[in-house]
């Protein structure tokens, strides 16, 4: 089952490395992996997306939390949250395409953020599996490339991270 | 007071009470063996190789309660280092590595001796640092010492650039750590306690089963009380041996791969097991599915919880430090000692078990048997003697055969099988208790992995005595292919060995080769009576195919062992 794991970790260098050191050493799936500061700036907030059994989670909580690094883990999977990702996408724009592009954005609640005569640049956001979606509703022959930042998630309502 | 990196390093080594300190100097730690030159409180003890000098501080550390410290320089200094890092991890045991590092504006440009030690230890430290400004010098040493030795200990590497250790500032030794991201448990849920003393009352068919755990947090005391009250027998891990006196009559032995009979059916067809700091590693419990087979309520006691859980599902899982947590069980089982008729059924089918006589061997032909070995090492040494071992056979006939009836007296790299290890761990342990009986029991092949540690010990007089068990085979690897492989001895053989004893001689040690049994018994008594104050290598020339029995094959349940074929 796929799982989103938020951690507060100490904002020093190698901290990353130690999470991810973690996940290969012990053969765990990471989907993505998103970090940066929080407002506190000596806390980091990472957000990882990973699947596996209940027994494999239990584990995976369970070495996060040993890691000294690590301040506080919860997995946001467990109960109500909101998880977002963002996708920039380039596609080529050019003759009855371009119209049809800024159409699909519009759909999709993109935002055209750059362009030119033959390209746009589009921002979108949104659960992972809407971005899937938008990628398999336009023609792939017009992607261009695309960058992705992983999911970020955040419990909902008292569902509060914080040391 | 002002005082360079150097200083800060030494004076904060000082402050942790540090006597000994294994180490080997180079370039990148100069300035911090100028100043250990100039005080006398810390010993440095120079090894002839760094890896040792990690094994020494892991066997000075598991010997005492204390923290060991090595000292190594950056570089090929700290890659040899690794293993012995590694070893302590897998058996979490607190050490301190000091490693030399390039200078700051060198990291990262391929500098000469230049190694990621941070990156390359970090799989296998419970914690490392590298340190940038000596301003957090002093600090970070505190956490180091306290990340090692509280709660499931472990190594720390503090990595520590040239320049940082010429750089001058403030030097205030903090009093105490506070780290919010890291406050190990250690009282137990009381709840779960009671629950587990409620199953532990009602059981018919109980077990204790103890680990490494028991020992790393000095647990022997309050464990033997709380065995002594229940009247429930009791097993040992390999790491978990002396933790519970091993003549005691509750004691039914090692369990696992080369466990006894005994233990290893009473494991399996228990009705309540109660893991003390143990963490049912598959040469325990062999194949978990297998395992699994039989209903049983499992209490598990550990101060890590990814221990609990990991391989086995657990019951009653109880988060705390050993000692606290049972101090907390002899507390509700006061007074209410379980009625004795209520296993007298469990006793009887254990002794059933324990009547096969699984570890009986015969040392009746013109060869030395091993485990005769070791049964006479034993005897002379009245049970009281600090044992390490090295990997391989000889661990298993060691671990078999020596009755530990104290903790901290066994050192063996259980975890990782670390080859190697023994000369060092016994200098360690020499170190740390100076007046008492120290041997390593060892075997050709080990023995040579650190043999260059035998100039250490002529510098430092450590009258260790080394019990080689020579049977010109490396010995585990060939009883797996006898048994699994068609006895196709591939590289298990031991071609152009040394002369031990002019080996020994040429450092400047007693040597002894002894071929037959008659002349163990005398051999032995002379090396720890004559020869008291001396390293004597003694080369036993063993029976070359003695096999360790009972077994349990890798991925087989526990039951299913294989016995002495001659039985």
């Amino acid at each position: 089952m796929r799982h989103i794991i938020s951690i507060l970790l100490e904002n020093e260098s190698g901290a990353l490395s130690r999470v991810s050191g973690l996940f290969s050493a012990r053969g765990y799936n990471i989907e993505s992996l998103t970090v940066a500061p929080t407002e506190d700036p000596s806390l980091s907030r990472m957000s990882i997306v990973t699947t596996g059994s209940d027994d494999v989670l239990e584990q995976i909580t369970k070495q996060l939390n040993k890691l000294v690094d690590v301040v506080k883990v919860v997995d946001l999977s467990e109960a109500a949250h909101i998880e977002r990702e963002l996708m920039l996408i380039k596609v080529r724009a050019t003759g009855k395409d371009r119209e049809e592009m800024k159409r699909m954005a519009d759909i999709f609640r993109g935002r055209i953020i750059d362009v030119t005569d033959s390209t746009y640049v589009i921002e979108l956001t949104g659960a992972s599996s809407k971005l899937d979606s938008f990628i398999s509703a336009i023609d792939a022959g017009l992607i261009l490339e695309t960058v992705r930042t992983g999911v970020s998630g955040i419990g909902r309502g008292d569902r509060i991270l914080k040391v | 007071m002002k005082m360079t990196g150097a200083e800060i390093v030494i004076r904060c080594l000082q402050e942790e009470k540090v006597e000994y300190m294994f180490g080997y100097p180079g370039g990148a730690v100069l300035h911090l063996y100028d100043e250990l030159f100039k005080q006398e409180q810390i010993k440095h003890i120079l090894v002839r190789h760094e890896q040792a000098a990690v094994h020494a501080a892991d066997g000075y550390a598991r010997s005492t309660q204390k923290v060991g410290v090595a000292l190594v320089t950056s570089g090929p200094g700290a890659t040899n280092a690794v293993t012995g890092i590694a070893t302590a991890y897998m058996d979490s045991v607190p050490i301190v590595v000091l490693s030399g590092q390039v200078p700051t504006p060198a990291i990262g440009l391929d500098a000469f001796q230049e190694v990621d030690m941070v990156g390359i230890t970090r799989p296998c430290v419970k914690h490392n640092f590298l340190v940038k400004d000596v301003r957090d010098l002093a600090a970070t040493i505190k956490k180091a010492f306290h990340i090692a030795n509280t709660g499931r200990p472990g190594p720390v590497v503090v990595d520590i650039p040239k320049d940082v250790t010429a750089q001058v500032c403030e030097f205030e030794y903090p009093q105490t750590v506070q780290m919010r991201s890291y406050n190990p448990v250690v009282k137990g849920h009381l709840g779960q306690i009671k629950k587990a003393v409620q199953l532990l009352a009602d059981a018919r068919r109980p077990i204790i089963y103890v680990g490494g755990g028991a020992i790393l947090s000095d647990a022997s005391e309050k464990l033997t009380k709380l065995v002594h009250q229940l009247g429930y027998p009791v097993t040992n891990t390999l790491m978990g041996l002396g933790a519970f006196p091993a003549t005691d009559r509750q004691n039914l032995g090692m369990l696992g791969m080369h466990g006894t009979v005994e233990a290893n059916m009473a494991m399996h067809y228990a009705d309540v097991v109660l893991a003390v700091g143990a963490r049912f590693d598959d040469r325990v419990i062999g194949n978990p599915a297998n395992f699994a087979e039989e209903p049983r309520k499992i209490i598990h006691i550990d101060i890590d919880p990814s221990s609990i859980s990991k391989r086995v599902k657990v019951d009653v899982p109880i988060v705390g430090n050993v000692p606290d947590v049972l101090d907390e069980m002899l507390k509700l089982f006061e007074g209410a000692k379980p009625d004795a008729a209520q296993t007298a059924d469990w006793w009887a089918r254990i002794d059933g078990w324990r009547a096969q006589n699984c570890l009986g061997y015969k040392q009746d032909s013109d060869l030395i048997m091993p485990q005769y070995v070791v049964q006479k090492l034993y005897e002379i040494t009245g049970g009281d003697a600090y044992i390490a071992s090295d990997v391989g056979q000889h661990q298993m006939w060691a671990a078999q055969y020596y009755k530990f009836d104290k903790p901290r007296r066994w050192l063996n790299s259980g975890g990782l099988g670390t080859m190697g290890v023994g000369l060092p761990y016994a200098m360690g342990a020499q170190f740390a208790h100076p007046d008492a009986t120290v041997a390593c029991v060892t075997g050709e092949g080990s023995i040579q992995m650190c043999i260059q540690e035998l100039s250490t010990a002529k510098q430092f007089r450590l009258p260790i005595k080394i019990i080689s068990l020579n049977n010109r085979y490396l010995g585990m690897v060939r009883q797996w292919q006898e048994m699994f492989y068609g006895s196709r001895y591939s590289g298990s053989y031991m071609d152009s060995l040394p002369d031990f004893v002019k080996l020994a001689e040429a450092y400047g040690h007693v040597g002894m080769r002894i071929e037959r049994p008659e002349d163990v018994e005398p051999a032995l008594k002379k090396a720890f009576t004559e020869h008291k104050n001396d390293l004597v290598f003694m080369d036993f020339q063993t029976s070359r195919e003695a096999n360790v029995f009972p077994m349990v094959a890798a991925g087989k349940g526990l039951t299913d062992m294989i016995l002495a074929e001659d039985l």
